[in-house]
């Protein structure tokens, strides 16, 4: 024992260990009244390490060459000890990581965990959105299957609707004049380290922004307002060993129902793993139905929704405009909620309506994304956009006027 | 807590739709995937009637002897005629080129083809062929349009011919379509033992894509299992830390 406080102390004295350790953990003061949707950040953060560990063994076999690429992923499959497991655990962890990171951000919504002093938490953790639907769709490309192939066929030619610059720039990202081998080597290179370093920087900036001010919680109030004779907030209680023991429990949940996509139903009901991504890549066969997957879909609706010109710009230019749009506009959240209430427990009817319009809304989009189109989705598309858009932009007129409850001084549990 | 659930399910719903199919409908092939005599029935069909224009190149014979159980001297005594090595893939002579001078297009590897198209699709394309002086080999099929490949097991289900009805649509225009086949020419197998072979065949074709299938279904109820045991354990340990926290 005494040798191990040494080496500590020597640590210390060269090293922050002891002191890192603290803030982060052992004297970090959470607010003790997190419920349910407080698990899936601590979550994000374990799919993250799992798929930067399956990745780095996937990357032992697979060949990012376009003759290659689908036979080494078949090879991977059927050949090398337990590839199939990490293959699994790798194209499940990609729907996991959107499935977590998407109930990450609606507990943002229902608790107004972005609202100061939290704004740039927020902007980092858009970011991370960001980096992870870039860091997927180069991630897609790598088996070479035929929805792989043409699923990027059609999000690179996007691109290709921006006026003027369009057509180089979409020329720019292939390194082709069609999707071939140069396209799949990099990006390979951006799925294996580009962005999964800008991925890591980021997590980390997050996580020491909320840090900085501390977290949110369900009642939306800050527990530094009231400190004991110490400094620690009473209604605080340090991450470690509470939260950790917490968060295990909530680790294990999660890897069941991991686990049970895994090796029960490892294609998602083809959603996960496309079924004609089992047939390799064929630049002459266009598939009959194009579909991203399905974290992309509610996106992809949108894009589709737009179907007129309006004046020089082509429907498909204004369609990638509200796709981004729709992207961007969740970066001025912040500034967008005028309530004086952060959490849903305090806010009016109006805003409790609009955010279940908003949930429908983006459900429904995915839904219709995964669908061909046809007069009456494409209907459905336009209002679902609408829906989407509304619940953004009327924020600022609809947070004010809205009829709040008090908020309590101290949280309620 | 329902809200919650409520709000998930909302969430992952695109997830749980199912994805909608064509308009043909599809028998099901109920296959068994453990029953490993149906399993050999099935390899036998695929080498001795697909094998030599199909390819299924991400296959090892060792592999499949050791997965259908049986020796490797049963696979090279029975499964391989063209002096393959017993640790090389399914693969065939024929070459994807000459393969597209004689088909129009060359024939898909069938390694994943279970995956693409699905096993209830395979057992009912191979059993509705039917003759169409309109192709090029004299067959058509019902659940593929203008199919390329020609009725390669014929001599064990025969020839079947479709019977039309006609039907009017809302525009008062008539329309032919196909309400059933009829055999005309019985093969050397009985419609009930034809059945029996394809559907041997498609479970072949079923444990083909996906080798691994059985022993990761096995493994996953041991890990579900553990994972349960470490949910009680660490309930507990959640319980016991918070118990003065209120």
């Amino acid at each position: 024992m005494g040798m191990l406080v040494n080496l500590r102390d020597w640590i210390d004295a060269r090293f922050p260990m002891t002191k890192m350790w603290d803030e982060h953990l052992a004297k970090y003061y959470a607010p003790k009244n997190f419920n349910f949707w407080y698990f899936f950040g601590s979550l994000a953060l374990m799919v993250l390490v799992i798929q930067i560990i399956s990745g780095i063994f996937l990357t032992m076999n697979y060949k990012p060459d376009a003759t290659q690429a689908f036979a080494s992923v078949e090879y991977i499959m059927r050949d090398v000890d337990w590839g199939w497991l990490i293959r699994y655990i790798h194209s499940t962890g990609a729907s996991a990581f959107f499935i977590v990171v998407y109930l990450h951000m609606f507990r943002g919504l229902l608790y107004g965990s972005y609202r100061g002093p939290r704004e740039l938490i927020w902007l980092f953790g858009m970011m991370i959105f960001l980096a992870l639907m870039a860091e997927a769709f180069f991630g897609y490309l790598l088996p070479w299957g035929q929805m792989s192939y043409w699923g990027a066929q059609v999000i690179i030619s996007l691109f290709g609707a921006i006026p003027v610059i369009g057509d180089d720039l979409s020329l720019w990202i292939r390194g082709d004049y069609v999707i071939s081998d140069v396209t799949l080597n990099r990006f390979f290179a951006l799925h294996v380290i580009a962005v999964p370093l800008v991925l890591i920087a980021l997590v980390v900036m997050h996580i020491l922004a909320l840090h900085e001010v501390g977290s949110n919680n369900p009642d939306g109030v800050e527990i530094k307002k009231h400190k004991d004779e110490n400094g620690i907030p009473l209604d605080g209680i340090p991450f470690h060993p509470y939260y950790s023991v917490k968060d295990i429990v909530g680790v294990v949940v999660f890897l069941m129902f991991f686990s049970i996509v895994i090796f029960f139903v490892p294609e998602g009901g083809g959603y996960f793993l496309e079924k004609p991504n089992f047939e390799p890549a064929n630049p002459l066969k266009t598939p009959e139905h194009i579909a991203p997957v399905w974290y992309f879909t509610p996106y992809y609706a949108m894009l589709r929704a737009v179907t007129i010109d309006i004046g020089p710009f082509t429907a498909k230019f204004l369609g990638v405009v509200v796709m981004g749009g729709a992207v961007v506009i969740l970066f001025f959240l912040p500034w967008l909620d005028k309530s004086p209430a952060k959490s849903i427990r305090y806010r009016g009817p109006i805003y409790k309506t609009m955010l279940t319009l908003f949930v429908i809304a983006f459900a429904v989009l995915g839904w219709l994304g995964t669908q061909a189109p046809t007069d009456t989705k494409t209907m459905m598309a336009q209002i679902g956009t609408v829906v989407y858009f509304a619940f953004f932009l009327g924020m600022p007129i609809y947070s004010r006027i809205d009829k709040t409850k008090p908020v309590p001084d101290r949280v309620t549990g | 807590m329902k809200k919650q659930l409520l709000a998930i399910l909302l969430l992952v719903s695109p997830a749980l739709v199912l994805a909608s199919g064509g308009g043909v409908h599809l028998d099901k092939a109920q296959i068994d995937p453990a029953n490993k005599e149906s399993l050999q029935r099935g390899a036998r069909t695929f080498v001795n009637y697909c094998l030599s224009c199909h390819s299924a190149k991400y296959q090892r014979y060792n592999r499949l002897a050791r997965d259908l159980g049986m020796s490797e001297t049963d696979v090279l005594e029975n499964l391989m005629f063209t002096g393959e090595k017993i640790g090389d893939t399914m693969d065939i002579a024929l070459s994807a080129k000459d393969a597209k001078k004689y088909f129009g297009a060359a024939p898909p590897d069938l390694t994943l083809v279970a995956r693409v198209r699905g096993v209830d699709w395979l057992y009912t394309y191979l059993r509705t062929f039917y003759l169409d002086d309109s192709r090029p080999f004299g067959v058509n099929n019902l659940v593929f349009d203008k199919v390329g490949m020609p009725h390669v097991l014929w001599e064990l289900q025969g020839w079947q011919k479709p019977v039309y009805e006609t039907e009017t649509d809302s525009q008062g225009h008539e329309h032919k379509k196909i309400v059933e086949l009829e055999l005309v020419e019985q093969g050397s197998q009985t419609p009930a033992e034809y059945d029996r072979t394809v559907r041997d065949l498609v479970n072949f074709l079923a444990y083909m894509a996906e080798p691994i299938k059985l022993e990761r279904q096995a493994l996953g109820i041991k890990v579900l299992l553990f994972l349960f045991v470490l949910f009680i354990i660490t309930y507990l340990l959640k319980k016991e830390y918070w118990k003065d926290i209120h």
